[in-house]
């Protein structure tokens, strides 16, 4: 089924508006990047008119800010404050209702609320790579997510290759972009040079290649092909930010007492905001309702963040009481033990938790300081693990 | 195994276990006796072979209150071998007991005369007191008590 | 996909209830319509009380589709669950989670360790090992409790006696009490069993199960051969919600039983 490797195209701007056009007519709600509230956020769009050309944005740890670039280019911003996880995984979901009956039996009827048929328009490779980290989480164990699934097995999702990192972006320590992995129906890379604005284009399931051949659209010139392949290596020299070169996961479990934890829970606030804009976190919280007759109860899930004091919470009081070990968790969860859980790393170097954290906690900082507390320390001084 | 190899005894480098068990006198101590008083003079301890013991505090008012039972192998007696040689606790035979029991100022004696005997014991009744802090502390966390009671932490 | 999606609860009708302390109680239930898949020893199930909530629960006993749950009141979920009478219906979701690896302890001496409430999920456990005893060498059951009147299932483990060794400890006696008093570590030194083949089931509180698996451990037990059972907050029991992490385990899934090899080093760090 795979047309990855069929000859690419090239589309302009006209084709872009025809993307949203056609996608919408096939009943799909597409859900692209536009400018609202001073950011870069992922809403509905129902127009080409909608992205933000010409738009780029200014990152830093802390720090968000949108700024004009004058080539144009709709594409050329990195993450925002939101991921695709919004859509397929959102932040509150009603799971099942339950209804107490006249002879006391219990009657619950799972929520049939049919899912919505996204079309993600400009599916970063970092955030491409997130959905298969979250696809594996919640449809890849032993049982599968029924609300997840509904959304993602309907969802087209059009990858968007990165020309423009951010200060805070280090995709490549994680070996998720900037070129796009698999997973994708459409594939673009925006080009925008002497010879006009415009957007290489590949198929990579039956669906994209139905829908691109629906697109005004020429081959794919040699120019173009070369520009945009230079344009997504030259991403790859650019980025603002990077990981330690070990290997993470074991550099987690064995710098568990490392005293870095203490410095990092000094400045942490435990606010969770982290947690709430990184695209691979998928922590949820149950919550059950009644109605006023008592008879109706409704269960709920909704996001939950690790930072939360109630998160770790047992009879006899929560166990991860201190900031400490709650950054410590989230952290060696993302780098760690996500490997140890789901098989890959949870961690996919978009950046957004080191912009949305109100002090600035940069991650990757994080992990060269514990590296260096690591390799400074007595060889018998390895951790408990 | 005998229960004599396997507790404190067996505990005991063989050549000084062989020195303290030659002290030893074989007792049968009738369920129900009392086997010494709390205050009383330490002159004598026990390695049990079979049958239990209750260490008791007196309470007025009520039954002795029971801190801790002793059994096969168990080291009955301690407080002879520190001065004031005073029991510190009480001790009664929960049932029929046999055992090897001991005279504290014999062995004292020998302790002091022989430095090696004299370690070799203090270091083996350290260890029983060692296991018997460990398990106090352990109940004193009182790890079974219904959540909340006295840690303050909330419950779901 | 071939997993199957994560399931709503079913109804199942409380159908006996024994009080077993003053603050916990044993419920028997069964299927109203269609029975869960059958439930192994050490398994758990979510069990919820209407409108309040779920919280996982270990099975306490098997019995075709009946399921038998102890619960403590401890909180809300289990106060409400705990205060059920016969006739009322709760929501269960399961089995969930990993069992205790009898069969792995054949030919072995068995060594069943609990502290509290965590008789519980061993039960079904000794229950099993009982009814089959020419395969398991000797077996042993050693209960730790805070006071006699907390004791769970007296007749029933008294009856164990007549086929293995069950001796019961409390840290705190009453005028009545005529048995030990100390740790339930203090009761290894009177079990029947060879430490350096036996198979070991411990579950309780987190320092009980530290302080017993390090002396077994000390004796010359396998630490592969040392099973406990851990607990963390739980809301999906499916693996989806974080929240039953311990380190690199997902104890709703990977656990609640896991080896004493598994445990040990995760145990010791402070907040994990």
């Amino acid at each position: 089924m795979a047309t990855d490797g069929s000859s690419p195209v090239v589309i302009g701007k006209d084709g872009l508006d025809a993307l949203i056009a056609t996608l919408t007519g096939r009943g799909r709600t597409v859900i692209g990047p536009t400018v609202r509230d001073g950011a870069i956020v992922l809403a509905e769009i129902s127009g080409g008119g909608e992205l933000p050309y010409g738009r780029g944005v200014e990152l830093e740890a802390g720090t968000y800010r949108l700024r004009e670039r004058q080539d144009g280019a709709a594409f050329a911003h990195s993450a925002g404050p939101q991921s695709w996880k919004t859509f397929l995984h959102p932040p509150r979901v009603r799971e099942w209702s339950a209804e107490r009956t006249p002879d006391g039996d219990l009657v619950v009827t799972e929520d049939d609320t049919v899912a919505p048929s996204y079309a993600f328009l400009g599916v970063r490779p970092c955030d491409l790579r997130a959905i298969a980290i979250q696809d594996r989480v919640l449809t890849g164990g032993r049982y599968t997510d029924p609300s997840y699934q509904g959304r993602r097995e309907r969802a087209f999702l059009v990858a968007v290759e990165c020309t423009e990192p951010g200060a805070t972006c280090f995709c490549v320590s994680m070996g998720t972009g900037p070129a796009t992995g698999p997973g994708y129906d459409l594939a673009l890379t925006e080009v925008v040079d002497a010879d006009g604005h415009r957007f290489l284009v590949r198929a990579g399931s039956e669906e994209g290649a139905s829908v691109l051949a629906e697109l005004p659209q020429r081959a794919a010139d040699p120019a173009t092909a070369t520009a945009a392949r230079e344009r997504v290596a030259q991403a790859a020299d650019r980025m603002g930010r990077s990981m330690p070169l070990v290997d993470l996961q074991t550099l987690m479990r064995e710098t568990l007492t490392a005293e870095r934890w203490d410095d990092v829970a000094a400045r942490c606030l435990t606010c969770g905001n982290c947690t709430m804009v990184c695209p691979t976190c998928f922590c949820t919280s149950t919550e059950d309702v009644t109605d006023l007759t008592g008879d109706h109860a409704e269960r709920w899930r909704h996001w939950e963040s690790c930072f939360d004091l109630d998160f770790s919470h047992l009879p006899t009081g929560p166990v991860r009481e201190s900031p400490r070990s709650r950054y410590r968790q989230w952290a060696t969860h993302k780098l760690g033990t996500w490997f140890d859980q789901f098989g890959s790393s949870g961690c996919v170097g978009c950046g957004r938790c080191i912009v949305w954290c109100p002090v600035g906690i940069d991650i990757t900082e994080e992990a060269h300081a514990l590296d260096r507390e690591r390799a400074a320390r007595p060889p018998d001084g390895t951790g408990p693990s | 195994m005998t229960p004599l190899q396997r507790g404190f005894l067996g505990a005991l480098p063989p050549g000084h276990r062989d020195r303290l068990a030659a002290f030893a006198r074989d007792v049968s101590i009738p369920a129900g006796t009392r086997i010494f008083e709390e205050g009383g003079s330490a002159d004598r301890f026990w390695i049990i072979r079979s049958g239990g013991a209750a260490l008791d505090v007196h309470v007025p008012g009520r039954r002795p209150a029971v801190v801790e039972t002793l059994g096969e192998g168990d080291l009955l007696g301690w407080s002879w071998l520190f001065e004031p040689y005073r029991w510190h606790l009480g001790a009664r035979a929960r049932s029929t007991l046999l055992a090897a029991e001991f005279d504290a100022g014999r062995v004292r004696a020998a302790c002091a005369q022989d430095p090696a005997f004299g370690l070799a014991v203090t270091h083996g009744v350290a260890a029983v007191i060692a296991r018997r802090l460990a398990a106090t502390r352990a109940r004193l966390l009182d790890l079974y008590a219904p959540p909340g009671t006295d840690t303050g932490g909330t419950a779901g | 996909m071939t997993a199957p999606a994560a399931a709503p609860p079913r109804s199942y009708r409380v159908i006996a209830r024994v009080p077993e302390a003053p603050d916990t109680a044993t419920i028997v239930l069964e299927p109203v319509r269609s029975a869960l898949p059958p439930f192994a020893p050490g398994q758990f199930a979510m069990v919820y009380a209407f409108g309040v909530g779920d919280i996982p629960l270990s099975v306490s006993g098997i019995d075709g589709d009946r399921l038998t749950h102890t619960v403590r009141n401890v909180g809300a979920i289990s106060a409400a669950l705990h205060g059920l009478e016969a006739g009322a219906t709760v929501g269960v979701r399961g089995p969930f989670g990993t069992g205790w690896e009898l069969p792995s302890a054949a030919g072995r001496d068995l060594l069943v360790v609990a502290g509290g409430i965590g008789l519980a999920p061993l039960r079904p456990l000794v229950r099993a090992a009982l009814a089959a005893p020419p395969e398991y060498g000797r077996p042993n059951v050693l209960i730790g409790s805070r006071t006699p009147r907390d004791l769970l299932y007296v007749p029933e483990t008294r009856a164990w006696g007549r086929s293995a060794r069950v001796l019961v400890t409390v840290d705190r006696p009453d005028d009545r009490w005529n048995g030990e008093v100390g740790v339930v570590t203090t009761l290894l030194d009177r079990a029947d069993f060879d430490p350096t083949t036996a198979a070991a089931f411990i579950c309780g509180p987190e320092p009980m199960i530290r302080a017993t698996a390090a002396e077994l451990v000390h004796r010359g037990t396998d630490p592969d051969r040392i099973a406990v059972s851990l607990e963390r907050t739980m809301h999906c029991a499916i693996g989806h919600c974080g929240h039953c992490q311990l380190g690199p385990l997902l104890l709703c899934r990977d656990g609640p039983v896991v080896t004493w090899t598994a445990a040990r080093a995760l145990l010791l760090v402070r907040e994990l």
